[in-house]
């Protein structure tokens, strides 16, 4: 059995791209800590004959028509944009 | 009928009334319009309303579609042309939705106008509406009360007669518990069986879109127009759709009802247990076979839904990154500043946490001892119902242990919160369909606080399911109970 429950909120808000105080991280430390040792009861199950199920319905594959079609026109695209000119999103400088 | 009688109408009969030309769909929206201004400061059930787009619909409503001209409340989380689609989150705080998602397409296609907006736990995570990051919806038979959640604000609209019915969505019992804690019915279809199309994903392996209504009846209408196949989504059923309506009226002859001692859980209300037993005991006077079950991988379900559902939500949320639509933070020296200042500005304390959560048990190392355990265990609880539907054609239940709880009370303890989710998150692990009736009361501080009866039934048995709720619903005088404040109407 893998170990489990090092949780490290801090790196794993990192990961998360999500800032969080020093509060809010030793907050969640806890209460998550009590999550996850509440979850740890999982591991009486045995699961060593039971497939993993993705979700609880047998759909596969499901294929449509490359066709195009009418949508949402580039202006309704754009219209909940924080920022943006000349028909495009304007973001973030990305590289150095 | 007065117009102040009228918000009490359920939408069988309004829908008559308007058919019957004895009231147009113009005068409904204005006397529901009074009705919200009159109450929701109380309950502040409502984050938007668009009475004149209402307006326009309602000029060229045609009232002999089935829901022609009947204003239905809409969770915030469903996209409508037009109007705002927050989720109850700073994030989506100025937010028009582009497009009407599928459910609201065929809502207006069976003639029905959506007016409003309902509050909801930021991004439906919450089992109280009170992690809105709006305000706080109260529980209409007592103020001092949540109505549950996610859905609570569709749940207190209904219950408050300022909707005659609404839509929510669920992942965990986000539909059935606040009908239960609210006193309303509520309908969890089918995974597969309603389009997610247009509706904001929380949880995608779990999440459904289902009715909150005033009866049985009402949510089998609302059934008949949101069930169906949807090319726009790939996990949507390609099954053909009953009428809902077609089963109501027949008795429990020959059903079999299941009763499982593992959702008696320690822990249940004694008034709701004795509620549950009185409800079983009617339904096999109704004619009702009790059958004893077993579902022993119930204790389970807790911890495997919030392992899966926060892993399903940290890779869904990843997309409010604030580039393309939502709140951007000012002036981000860089990439990663400017993702992680937006998401901490964006979102609140319990979707952080959710967040958090689902990103560490998917992250390296520990992706198999959580999430393909909890995947692995959730099989064990979808085969759990499936040998209990070889036996019976439905079970039945508590849908909450304990009745509506006060305002505050579990906030500052997110397991706690989580628990209350046990006799619900099981039919969403194995995808299979439930509805929340009311079944009596709870007396807690001169209050009287309604109690929900569950029945869960196989894939796609909704009709069933509808049919034994009806029966008993009709035998019973639970649903013409009206909340203290439904029972101010036409007294002003």
């Amino acid at each position: 059995m893998i170990k489990t429950s090092d949780l490290d909120v801090a790196y794993v808000a990192k990961l998360a791209r999500l800032n969080l105080s020093d509060a809010e991280t030793q907050l969640f430390q806890k209460q998550l800590g009590d999550v996850l040792k509440y979850a740890d009861k999982l591991r009486e199950v045995d699961v060593s004959h039971v497939e993993a199920a993705a979700h609880a319905v047998p759909i596969f594959n499901v294929f449509r028509e490359d066709q195009p079609r009418d949508w949402l026109t580039a202006e309704q695209a754009l219209s909940n944009a924080p920022r943006q000119a000349n028909g495009l999103f304007i973001v973030t400088k990305v590289v150095e | 009928m007065t117009g102040k009688d009228l918000p009490a109408l359920n939408i069988a009969d309004l829908q008559a009334l308007l058919c019957r030309r004895e009231v147009s769909p113009l005068e409904v929206l204005d006397i529901l319009r009074a009705r919200i201004e009159d109450v929701d400061g109380t309950i502040d059930a409502y984050l938007s309303l668009d009475f004149e787009a209402a307006a326009k619909e309602a000029a060229k409503a045609n009232v002999d579609l089935p829901l022609g001209g009947v204003p239905v409340a809409i969770k915030d989380i469903i996209n409508i042309a037009g109007q705002p689609c927050t989720c109850a989150s700073r994030i989506l705080h100025g937010y028009r939705a582009p497009y009407d998602a599928t459910v609201i397409r065929k809502l207006r296609t069976a003639g029905a106008i959506p007016f409003g907006k309902t509050n909801m736990d930021e991004f439906a995570m919450g089992s109280s509406t009170e992690n809105s990051g709006v305000k706080l919806t109260r529980n209409p038979w007592d103020l001092s009360r949540v109505p549950g959640g996610s859905s609570g604000g569709s749940a207190a609209a209904v219950a408050a007669d300022e909707a005659f019915g609404g839509l929510g969505t669920e992942t965990g019992g986000s539909i059935r518990q606040p009908a239960a804690l609210s006193g309303v019915v509520g309908v969890k279809p089918t995974y597969g069986r309603v389009s997610r199309f247009g509706v904001v994903a929380f949880a995608s392996s779990l999440d459904q879109v289902g009715p909150l209504t005033k009866t049985v009846r009402d949510s089998a209408l609302i059934m008949n127009a949101i069930a169906g196949h949807d090319p726009q989504e790939t996990t949507s059923l390609n099954e053909p759709v009953p009428d809902y309506t077609a089963a109501l009226g027949r008795d429990l002859r020959g059903i079999r009802l299941g009763l499982a001692k593992e959702y008696m859980i320690e822990g249940t209300d004694p008034q709701v247990k004795s509620a549950i037993n009185a409800a079983v005991k009617h339904m096999n006077s109704l004619g009702g076979e009790i059958i004893d079950v077993s579902l022993p991988h119930t204790d389970y379900a807790i911890a495997v839904y919030y392992i899966l559902a926060t892993a399903e939500a940290s890779a869904n949320l990843a997309r409010f990154d604030g580039v393309r639509y939502g709140h951007r933070a000012e002036n981000p020296k860089d990439l990663l500043d400017h993702y992680g200042r937006t998401r901490e500005e964006g979102f609140g304390p319990e979707v952080k946490r959710r967040i958090i959560l689902g990103t560490y048990v998917l992250s390296s190392g520990y992706y198999d001892a959580y999430y393909l355990r909890a995947q692995k265990v959730r099989e064990l609880i979808r085969h759990d119902f499936a040998k209990a539907f070889e036996k019976v054609d439905a079970l039945i239940s508590p849908t909450s242990p304990v009745p509506a709880f006060k305002l505050g009370e579990r906030t500052d303890d997110p397991l706690q919160m989580y628990l209350a989710d046990i006799l619900t998150s099981p039919a969403n692990l194995a995808g299979i369909c439930g509805i929340s009736l009311p079944c009596g009361f709870a007396k807690a501080d001169k209050h009287q606080l309604p109690i929900g009866l569950q029945l869960l039934g196989k894939a796609l048995d909704e009709a069933r399911i509808l049919q034994i709720a009806h029966a008993y619903e009709q035998s019973t005088d639970w649903h013409k109970a009206r909340s203290p404040i439904a029972g101010t109407l036409g007294n002003a």
